[in-house]
């Protein structure tokens, strides 16, 4: 993963390139302003490929706006968006959503249709986008009730459910596409620690058994440097850090660590 | 500090935006009719949405306003001695004016509001923004059907309207005022034309896309928050319900 200094030039990207492979997804000097105010500004990072890549920050700090440039819901005012060295932002509607296809998302709410069943939440890109037979749909649907561990919910409708069980719901659903890329936002906000910490196993699991390339923006600090390869750290629409967990971890630069270790002192003021 | 010139000009040009992305959305939307997969499934629940659910309403809207009509119109043709002329009386206002326009305000009442908030909780629960992530284009899921529903639905119940007005225009005058159930039927085939008929489905149809129109653009836009929805919701009946009489004035002057 490459890690970013904003308005770098592009042009060093391959000397700076992750020696595990070409990532999957690459930001080029990615640069969004928002009713006069500046969002992003020159990012330039690598989400490597069959890893489990987590971004953090503080709250507006554009974590999430990254994830909704590298899926297409969002595009820049500059820069690149790159998915296999294609720029999305080129793509036409109908190729975008042929991207798409290889993508799963799971949102911070879970995104889920309250008037449909577990079930057919679940399976509802796959009734949407397949031919697939309604016996083969049951069959993997239920395998990935299984898998999130709600086993016999199909039948339950949202309102029904916890909010850990909502976002493991969302988790299935995500993952019914047999994706290449899934990407979390903020899977696990505002729940327990013990739920939390349950949806993020669930998480490393899933990679365990398909290592996909997962790309989650998180607020679990620190307990979601358990469970990812690779760690991005955001400020102020700019990246601070990003590279191996271990790596970032080790950062000296005061704001990395003042968020890694949530001190009130440090060069973040909110008071 | 802007000129009032300055202000008009961004008023208009705001405007003009503004009809240029409900256009496009109309246009949009009303494409993904014919783009595959078909799910007529969608179609029909949305028809029996708009139209089935809707029929007590109608049904009683029209029968009272049917009733009212034979009422005022006997009461007037009277002091002309004309109230064999009440049936064509009831029958022209029904099919011209009556049955497209109350039909119309009353499928926004019901229907129409129930559209923008439908929609607008899905937009607010970010289960819009969802489908386009799972290469799901919303307004072929949500928009669509409802569109061609209220199309197909608003002229049918349109239909049905006239036909309850008159039989309950029947009822009172001809059950209650003593007018001849002959002339009643008679003048009525001898003054409604196929034009007035055509005219008043061509009324029922331009509403039906109109409702349509307005009350899911109105839902897929709605932002922030519950609060969002009840300002969507309320928007898109007054201005659709506004629409409706404002492009019946327009129709009325074309069609006559």
């Amino acid at each position: 993963m490459t890690a970013t200094v904003p308005g770098s030039n592009p042009s060093h990207l391959q000397a700076l390139m992750d020696p595990e492979g070409p990532p999957a997804i690459r930001l080029v000097g990615v640069e969004t302003a928002l009713l006069g105010r500046r969002i992003l500004d020159g990012v330039t990072l690598d989400i490597p490929a069959g890893r489990i890549t987590v971004i953090i920050g503080l709250s507006g700090a554009g974590k999430s706006v990254i994830l909704r440039h590298m899926i297409g819901l969002t595009r820049p005012d500059r820069g690149e968006v790159l998915v296999d060295g294609v720029d999305i932002n080129l793509l036409s509607r109908k190729g975008l959503y042929a991207l798409r296809d290889r993508f799963g998302v799971m949102f911070q709410t879970g995104a889920l249709f309250d008037s449909m069943t577990v079930f057919d939440n679940v399976a509802f890109p796959l009734r949407e986008k397949t031919e697939q037979g309604e016996e083969k749909i049951r069959g993997k649907v239920e395998h990935l009730l299984g898998l999130v561990g709600l086993p016999g919910t199909g039948g339950k409708y949202p309102d029904e459910l916890s909010g850990g069980m909502v976002r493991r719901v969302a988790l299935a659903r995500a993952m019914v596409m047999d994706p290449e890329i899934i990407f979390f936002d903020e899977p696990t906000t505002g729940l327990d620690p013990i739920i939390r910490n349950s949806i993020l196993k669930l998480v490393c699991d899933t990679w365990r058994e398909q290592p996909f390339t997962m790309v989650m923006v998180s607020h679990d600090i620190p307990e979601v440097f358990n469970w990812c390869h690779h760690l991005v750290v955001v400020r102020a629409g700019k990246i601070a850090a990003a590279g191996p967990t271990a790596s970032v971890l080790a950062s000296e630069d005061p704001f990395v660590q003042q968020l890694l270790t949530g001190d009130s002192a440090g060069p973040i003021r909110l008071l | 500090m802007m000129s009032v010139f300055e202000r008009i000009g961004a008023r208009a040009l705001r405007g003009i935006d503004l009809l240029g992305k409900t256009g496009l959305f109309l246009v949009e939307s009303a494409a993904q009719c014919f783009v595959r997969p078909y799910r007529p499934r969608r179609i029909v629940e949305q028809i029996h949405f708009v139209g089935v659910k809707s029929l007590f309403v109608i049904i009683l809207t029209a029968s009272f306003t049917g009733m009212v009509l034979a009422m005022q119109g006997v009461h007037t043709l009277k002091k002309f001695g004309s109230e064999g002329l009440l049936g064509s009386v009831v029958a022209l206002s029904l099919i011209r004016e009556l049955g497209p326009v109350l039909t119309a305000l009353m499928v926004i009442g019901r229907a129409g509001s129930a559209m923008t908030a439908e929609i607008g909780i899905l937009r607010i629960g970010g289960v819009i923004m969802a489908l386009d992530a799972m290469a799901i284009e919303p307004r072929k899921f949500l928009v669509s059907p409802r569109l061609v529903g209220a199309v197909v639905a608003i002229p049918l119940l349109t239909v049905i309207f006239i036909v309850v007005g008159i039989l309950g225009g029947w009822l009172v005058g001809v059950g209650l005022l003593g007018v001849n159930s002959g002339d009643y039927f008679g003048r009525m085939d001898q003054s409604v034309e196929f034009a007035d008929i055509a005219g008043g489905l061509w009324k029922s149809l331009a509403f039906a896309v109109l409702i349509g129109w307005v009350c899911t653009w109105k839902g897929y836009n709605t932002q922030r928050g519950a609060q969002g929805v009840g300002h969507a919701t309320t928007t898109a009946v007054v201005v659709s319900s506004v629409l409706v009489l404002v492009g019946d004035y327009i129709l009325t002057s074309i069609l006559l």
